[in-house]
């Protein structure tokens, strides 16, 4: 089994994503979509050294609620930003030290961040492992942090369980 | 009613548009003109789309598909040719 | 096409319209790069996702069977804002830190 899937959530997702670009027409199309599932990651194995991570469905499930909620907020709280006077924004620069040591896990949260309310990541420090992110409103630096950490990396930690 | 609406979401749209124009003419950063590309790019998406309401033919979103992936590619060769000087190493 | 479906096709195009208007009145407007880069990240994205949303509602009432290539669209969107946002942040970092660029006060 593990021959013909070495990565199986990859070749679930190339699936559906065939299936989706399709809108799912026809058998054909499903024939099709199994031939690339087991083909592209076996041609693009060696792109992926490493063994994927174990992922715990639940809370990745909860988490992608919460991180569409959170899109919509941000979303609003840009707009009101945008329309009011531009004089009153305190934009700033902010480090949030990282618990975790995992290449994507940190990719994941830092494009979360990118995502969600007032801010951009900017940059991973993979010597002290640290995000760097822009906010585009600050009253309180700490709170910033302490949203981010308990709000995104928190359950991202469950997840991955790292 | 949903006629009128994309009547309205036209203007809407095409004065997006003018606005990404305006940053990427004004500048004063080569980023902040790639920025605006690439707004003016996901404009053009939501552009497409919304003409494909209009004329009730989803071929327009094939389209949107193709220029969303270029948009994309484009920016980030831009972005990496302003980091490195050049684009494939 | 009934007039529930309509009614929340219209709101879905408004929605999104009225996003992408905000998203590009933000570049227009803020006086700084990384805060213009939070109107497209954010704003634009959300209003193009929504369009597309309402599309992909559209043509699955109007046309036979169910109208899901959107649903790709609008995740390659999703995915891609963050990773073009962190890229051209990094490039406008960059050019500030160029000593030929010091003498402009970035704040």
């Amino acid at each position: 089994m593990r021959r013909f899937f070495p990565h199986p959530a990859l070749s679930i997702a190339i699936f559906l994503l065939w299936m989706a670009l399709n809108n799912a027409s026809s058998l054909a199309h499903a024939v099709l979509a199994m031939i690339l599932a087991i083909g592209l990651p076996l041609l693009t194995r060696r792109f992926w050294p490493e063994h994927p991570p174990t992922v715990k469905l639940l809370p990745a499930i909860r988490l992608f609620g919460i991180v569409i909620y959170d899109i919509l907020l941000a979303s609003i709280d840009v707009a009101k930003l945008v329309l009011g006077p531009t004089k009153r924004i305190k934009p700033a620069f902010i480090e949030v030290p990282l618990d975790m040591q995992d290449p994507f896990v940190g990719t994941l949260l830092a494009s979360i961040v990118s995502l969600t309310p007032g801010t951009v990541s900017i940059d991973i420090d993979r010597t002290r492992w640290v995000l760097q992110v822009h906010a585009l409103n600050v009253d309180d630096r700490e709170a910033t942090i302490r949203a981010i950490k308990a709000r995104y990396e928190q359950p991202l930690k469950e997840i991955f369980s790292c | 009613m949903l006629n009128a609406v994309i009547q309205i979401a036209f203007a809407m749209i095409a004065l997006a548009m003018v606005l990404s124009l305006y940053r990427m003419v004004r500048g004063p950063d080569a980023t902040d003109r790639i920025l605006a590309l690439d707004t003016l790019y996901i404009n053009t998406i939501a552009l497409l789309v919304l003409l494909g309401i209009n004329t009730s033919n989803s071929a327009y979103f094939e389209s949107a598909l193709l220029i969303a992936i270029m948009g994309f590619v484009g920016t980030v060769a831009l972005s990496k040719y302003l980091l490195r000087g050049n684009i494939i190493e | 096409m009934s007039i529930w479906t309509e009614t929340l096709v219209a709101l879905l195009v408004l929605v999104g319209a009225s996003f992408t208007l905000l998203g590009s009145i933000g570049l227009a407007r803020l006086p700084d790069f990384f805060m213009r880069l939070h109107g497209p990240t954010k704003t634009t994205t959300l209003g193009v996702g929504a369009m597309v949303v309402a599309s992909a509602i559209y043509f699955s009432v109007t046309d036979p069977g169910i109208s899901l290539h959107e649903i790709a669209a609008t995740l390659f969107l999703f995915i891609t804002a963050p990773v073009s946002a962190h890229l051209l942040c990094k490039a406008a970092l960059h050019i500030a830190h160029k000593p030929d660029n010091e003498s402009k006060s970035k704040d």
